[in-house]
């Protein structure tokens, strides 16, 4: 059985991000990129399933400019089999990476697709439930434990105030949430192999989907800054001031 | 002479970083303060391999250039950590790899590199003769299939978490051997069976939590077979290790100097005193950016010695450069991130002080300044022997 697992280059989780001047997005000129947190737990998730004997191949897929061939090798060198990059310079939104997934999914034959639930730059969250009804396939979202059986799997999800355990049928798209497992490392020898395992290169073109964005991005804008908090000198100066300036008693 | 900038092995740096970003200042300044060894780390580290890097392949390593292991240290320090620990087992192996028998090698460096051997000490220096290698005393004397051995080593870092440890030891009476140098032997000493059979080994309570030591030797059996390479070689089949050391030493010091200047740098940008950045002060600014430009030159030299070295060329003369520059790069930016930071430099929460103990370190070991500007002066320029 085959999976296929998408993964998404973001700025570093760890790097304090910053707004353009122009608010027309954030700076990403020589800021440290990363894999998508919740991708990478993906890619775990599908190794795991290898190395358990479910699963026989790992394909990690990518879109984007020249540059995501990097965190194709990250998932490489985690020990993903092969890589495709759908080479684009387009800015793509949830609707459109759905659309190639779909495209690269129809020529892969997987049963189980992995991807994060949602990605961390743009916290959109959109892109599996849009590709599992694009495909028509069952969807198991924020999936905290996957256990694949015969032609099926249980799913246990995250949900308020508890957890949802949801049984479906393959093939299947499943998105992963925070507590699904912890990824490993990229250990020094796995990073030399990775550097000898297949990266196949398409375009948008090939894959006949228009990737262009559906939705204007009007403006980014920081968060307001914190203000300096105050000391009260009385416990009725603090009531007064919850009730008739925070009004929130 | 035409000379590559060597490789820069993004994704070791990137994978080397990501493991470091689970060992944060607070677990160093835990270890520091019980002077503790950094046990999870070192097996981190030992379990994805990076210790067995300059390994060959056919031992089980990687069989990386010594530039790839000078960025995987550089990448440690630059997180924050520090190498300190497990750096030794890089430039140890060396002299057994290039001088060991076969047999030595295929009984000893596929278990190194499977973390299930540690060679981390390397007994050199001693208490009467410091740099000055070639006089050393402790003395191995041959007795039948064994060797006896009497003497005392001091600052053996690591010994006390090391199984091998690697002895220089004199086998001809300094008064018998024809040219300076020789009649020194390298021994592969089994820590854990000598332990307590005429070896004892004492820890120092130092500046720095680098588990450092001291060792006696008294009427100590070694087996003749512990003998690495030639009999009466040692000192020069170690003077390649060395260089390798002091190019590793660099890249360490490389490391803590651009962790000094991102922090200051980045503390210049956000601290507002008086209204404004105080790095918007020349007085701040200028500071962290000529420790930035040193760091750079530093790295250049590095680049090039690891290169000669990498190449099989002398580069005893750009080993030695490269180790002083990078230490005083590393000084220097260590001392403008503690002027930025004020007052809370002194808070070891901050990790200044720490990382500015330990950088500290690299003036003094594996060779002091004055021992390199020696060399340079004589070997390089020609001039007239200063010691």
């Amino acid at each position: 059985m085959k999976v296929l697992v998408a993964v998404k280059r973001v700025i570093d989780p760890n790097v304090k991000v910053r707004v353009k001047a122009d608010e027309s997005g954030v700076e990403t000129a020589n800021v440290k990129m990363a894999m998508n947190p919740f991708d990478e737990i993906g890619v775990e998730e599908a190794i795991r399933m290898r190395e358990a004997g479910t699963a026989d191949e790992v394909v990690a897929v990518s879109i984007g400019a020249q540059q995501v061939q990097e965190t194709i090798r990250t998932a490489l060198a985690m020990g993903a089999d092969r890589g495709i990059h759908v080479n684009t310079d387009e800015t793509i939104q949830p609707l459109a990476a759905a659309k190639l997934l779909k495209a690269v999914i129809e020529k892969e034959q997987p049963q189980v697709v992995i991807l994060g639930k949602q990605a961390v730059d743009d916290d959109a969250g959109q892109t599996g439930q849009m590709l599992a009804a694009l495909l028509g396939w069952s969807q198991a979202t924020f999936a905290s434990k996957i256990a694949l059986g015969d032609g099926e799997a249980e799913v246990t999800r995250e949900i308020d105030g508890g957890l949802e355990v949801i049984k479906a049928k393959l093939p299947m798209v499943v998105t992963t949430d925070l507590r699904l497992n912890e990824p490993r490392y990229a250990s020094l020898p796995n990073i030399m192999k990775a550097k000898k395992k297949p990266i196949e290169e398409m375009t948008p073109a090939d894959l006949g989907v228009d990737p262009a964005p559906r939705l204007t991005l009007v403006k980014v804008v920081e968060p307001p800054k914190r203000h300096a908090g105050i000391i009260v000198e009385t416990v009725a100066e603090l009531v007064d001031k919850l009730k008739n300036e925070a009004k929130v008693i | 002479m035409t000379m590559e900038l060597g490789e820069d092995y993004p994704e070791i740096r990137e994978a080397v970083a990501r493991i470091c970003e689970n060992f944060p200042g607070e677990y160093w300044r835990r270890l520091d303060a019980e002077s503790a060894y950094p046990d999870e780390f070192v097996a981190t580290l030992t379990r994805e391999g990076w210790l067995a890097a300059l390994i060959p392949a056919e031992f089980g390593g990687s069989g990386l250039p010594l530039r790839a292991a000078a960025v995987i240290l550089e990448t440690i320090h630059a997180s924050g950590c520090n190498a300190g620990a497990c750096h030794a087992q890089m430039y140890v192996m060396g002299t057994l790899l290039r001088h060991g028998s076969k047999s030595q090698k295929e009984r000893y460096l596929p278990a190194i590199a499977a973390g299930d051997l540690r060679l981390q000490a390397f007994g050199v220096t001693e208490p009467s003769t410091g740099s000055d290698t070639t006089q050393i005393k402790t003395r191995a004397v041959r007795d039948g299939d064994h060797f006896i051995v009497d003497g005392q080593k001091l600052w053996t870092s690591r010994a006390l978490q090391s199984d091998l440890m690697l002895l220089l030891a004199r086998t001809t009476p300094a008064d018998e051997i024809t040219k300076r140098g020789n009649g020194l032997t390298v021994f592969l000493v089994d820590l854990t069976e000598a332990v307590g059979k005429g070896l004892e080994i004492r820890p120092i309570d130092a500046m720095i939590n680098h588990n450092t030591t001291e060792i006696f030797m008294d009427q100590l059996k070694i087996p003749a077979d512990s003998v690495v390479g030639e009999e009466g070689n040692g000192f020069w089949h170690i003077l390649d290790g060395m260089n390798a050391e002091r190019i590793l030493i660099a890249a360490e010091a490389l490391g803590d100097a651009r962790w000094f200047t991102a922090k200051a740098a980045s503390y210049a940008t956000e601290r507002e005193v008086f209204g404004r950045p105080i790095g918007a002060n020349q007085g701040i600014q200028f500071p962290i950016a000529r420790a930035h430009a040193e760091t750079e030159a530093a790295d250049l030299m590095a680049r090039k010695a690891a290169a000669l070295f990498d190449a099989g060329k002398h580069c005893g003369a750009e080993a030695n450069m490269a180790k002083m520059l990078a230490s005083e790069a590393a000084w220097h930016a260590g001392d403008s991130c503690f002027q930025t930071f004020g007052g809370f430099a002194f808070a070891r929460e901050y990790d200044i002080e720490r990382k500015w103990r330990e950088t500290r370190l690299f003036q003094t070991a594996p060779i002091s300044t004055n021992m390199i500007l020696a060399y340079i002066g004589q070997h390089v320029l020609g001039i007239p022997r200063s010691y």
